[in-house]
């Protein structure tokens, strides 16, 4: 775990250093020359990058993710403290929503197999894979919003604000769920300890939610670290869009900025949420299905 | 302990089947699977069925549970009664009350035949709970007790374990507790010892007496392997195409086989005592198609001594002896004046076909 994380660091420091630019170009504003001198030396900007990669790692250790350039004298760690909580809650909210919608769309569409519920859920995940979120997120501020006026257009604050980009957030991820559940669980109700249940006189919905539903949605939790990322990523344009002061607000705006120690502190914070996520899928994984088993060794 | 086996051996029906058709609704068309199939269970017996791949003895076991494809499967007509009951008309509930509690099934393959993600306790528990009031507590007593049963030691430890934790023969006994922890009267097997290597299969067919002398329950079993059938059933029935083409007990079939087709099975079966240059001789042929079943005895077209009206005609089924029918054109009595001389073929070597 550790050595991905340093690898990422690793590569985006040096692919950040490789791009041209640095933090205190203005588009249009000469800046004094001493001023920028003074910055940076302030910053340990003047030195080699290969001395600079090892200052960031040294402080890396402690967990100081540095100050912010642009918006001094902000620093990184109290970023993420502000944006992250917003986030958080905005990527939970979508992702159990994908789950919980995901799976039911998907087992019922698999229990109504080629009948008309199920073209309809299938065309919808497909219009959910194939169009990007923003589009998603667009169209509910057009119509949900701005004409019939239900829900607030942008920012954050009371749960109303949630539910759009929330909404838009989890298109992507409930539309491949409910095709991979759907998927499983045709597979799963041909087997034959479905069968079996229904030998013992057990209801249908016994036999689905007991027998079938575990065995369905194990190929989901697989991919719910790829989902986890979907979610995150898909996070820093939505957040832009809905203007919500989250962590990929400043992730773009840092980017923009050419701010590298937010570019930094903010890659290298959602590396390593992402491994930890992935980390803790590999254990839910082990929970639901007891043929794998985590050994001290080897596993 | 053989109480209850002594009082029901005596022999009343327990399960009819009566002319049952099932039929098949395919993108290729209907497929008759079973045409015309009657079978009698008597209380404490084991029945065998046997007949080769496709021959519809699974489809007719199916269906006395009613666990066919819904979509797909029909059973056209004919009557099935369990004590009397008549259970073709029958809403899918109440044969939910019925499955488990009354007949029970088992399959081929344990391992894919029970839950991976559920530990066997649970399977064998549900099925108590379904079918009983009893509290938690006492349904997992039952089990350890069914567990027990079955051959299975540590049984309180076990309980707790999944699937992938047994060892084959293991899965095997497991799938028999859980078919007979209700008491069920009627236990249909379907090929339970087709996955198993000999000396387990031979463990698991001793089990099955062992279960039937102790529960009186009633054996339904389907197999190809005529072995089995020496060993367990009291009765046979040999299934062709969809049908029931020769009845009765086991002996009497085995030593005095009537149809060319349960000839042409027992001459198929390697034999210990016979002479090794002599190759194994198989029945020529492919059963017929059942899109479209041929109009006469379906094998006809695979029988060597088949005549002009075999093919044409549907045989009426004779009983050569108490109990033993069969049904072929060669039992006709005007076949019967050209028929060769049938030899018993456990004494005499094999049969001449």
């Amino acid at each position: 775990m550790l050595i991905t994380l340093w690898l990422i660091v690793t590569i985006t420091f040096f692919l950040m250093h490789s791009v041209p630019g640095s933090p205190f170009d203005r588009d249009g504003k000469e800046a004094n020359a001493t001023v920028i001198q003074n910055m940076m030396e302030h910053y340990g900007l003047d030195k080699p990058v290969a001395v600079q990669y090892l200052m960031y790692l040294k402080s890396l250790v402690t967990l100081d993710l540095g100050p912010s350039i642009a918006h001094y004298p902000d620093s990184v760690n109290s970023m993420i403290d502000r944006g992250f909580p917003v986030s958080l809650s905005l990527g939970m909210i979508a992702l159990v929503f994908a789950i919980i919608c995901g799976i039911a769309l998907g087992t019922v569409a698999a229990l109504r197999q080629n009948g008309l519920l199920d073209s309809f859920a299938m065309i919808f995940a497909v219009i959910g894979i194939t169009v990007p979120n923003f589009v998603v997120a667009t169209m509910l501020i057009k119509y949900v919003a701005v004409e019939w006026k239900l829900l607030p257009v942008a920012t954050w604050g009371t749960w109303k604000h949630m539910i759009l980009p929330a909404l838009a957030l989890s298109t992507g991820p409930l539309a491949i769920i409910a095709r991979l559940t759907r998927a499983n669980m045709v597979e799963v109700l041909t087997q034959d300890y479905i069968e079996t249940a229904r030998a013992k006189g057990l209801a249908p919905a016994t036999i689905v939610f007991k027998h079938a539903l575990r065995n369905a949605v194990l190929p989901v939790v697989t991919l719910l670290g790829a989902l986890i990322a979907n979610i995150l990523t898909g996070s820093f344009v939505i957040e832009k869009i809905f203007a919500i002061p989250g962590m990929g607000k400043y992730f773009v705006d840092g980017i923009n900025n050419r701010d590298y120690a937010v570019i930094m502190g903010t890659t290298v914070f959602y590396s390593a949420l992402l491994i930890i996520m992935m980390f803790l899928v590999d254990i839910a994984y082990g929970l639901i299905d007891p043929r794998i088993k985590l050994h001290k060794k080897g596993a | 302990m053989n109480q209850p086996k002594n009082d029901t051996k005596a022999g009343q029906p327990l399960l009819e089947v009566k002319d049952l058709h099932v039929t098949f609704t395919t993108f290729g068309g209907e497929v008759k699977a079973v045409r015309g199939v009657d079978l009698t269970l008597r209380a404490g017996e084991t029945l065998a069925i046997v007949g080769e791949s496709g021959c519809g003895k699974s489809v007719t076991a199916r269906s006395l549970m009613r666990l066919l494809p819904e979509r797909t499967a029909r059973i056209t007509s004919g009557s099935i009664k369990l004590k009397g009951r008549e259970l073709t008309g029958l809403s899918e509930k109440q044969l939910r009350q019925l499955r488990g509690s009354e007949i029970s099934m088992i399959f081929q393959d344990a391992m894919t035949a029970l839950n991976p993600t559920i530990t066997i306790g649970e399977q064998i528990i549900e099925g108590i709970l379904r079918h009983q009031k009893v509290s938690r507590t006492e349904a997992r007593r039952q089990a350890v007790e069914m567990l027990e049963l079955v051959g299975i030691s540590h049984p309180q430890t076990r309980l707790k374990q999944y699937l992938h934790e047994f060892s084959g023969g293991m899965r095997q006994r497991i799938m028999i507790a859980i078919a007979l922890v209700c008491k069920p009267s009627v236990l249909i097997a379907d090929e339970p010892t087709t996955a198993l290597d000999v000396t387990i299969q031979a463990q698991i067919l001793e089990l099955f007496q062992m279960l039937q002398e102790r529960t009186g329950v009633s054996i339904i079993i389907i197999t190809h392997d005529l072995g089995v059938v020496a060993k367990i059933a009291d009765r046979v029935n040999v299934m062709y195409a969809g049908r029931v083409v020769e009845s009765g007990p086991v002996g009497e079939v085995f030593h005095r086989p009537q149809h060319p087709y349960t000839l042409g099975l027992l001459a198929s079966m390697p034999r210990l005592d016979s002479d090794r240059t002599i190759p194994l001789r198989p029945i020529p042929g492919t059963p017929p198609d059942l899109f479209a079943p041929p109009p006469g005895c379906a094998f006809a077209a695979r029988c060597s001594r088949a005549m002009a009206v075999c093919g044409t005609y549907p045989p009426e089924r004779t009983e050569p002896s108490p109990g033993h029918t069969v049904t072929c054109w060669l039992q006709d009595p005007r076949a019967q004046a050209v028929r060769p001389e049938s030899q018993p073929v456990g004494t005499a070597g094999r049969p001449a076909i």
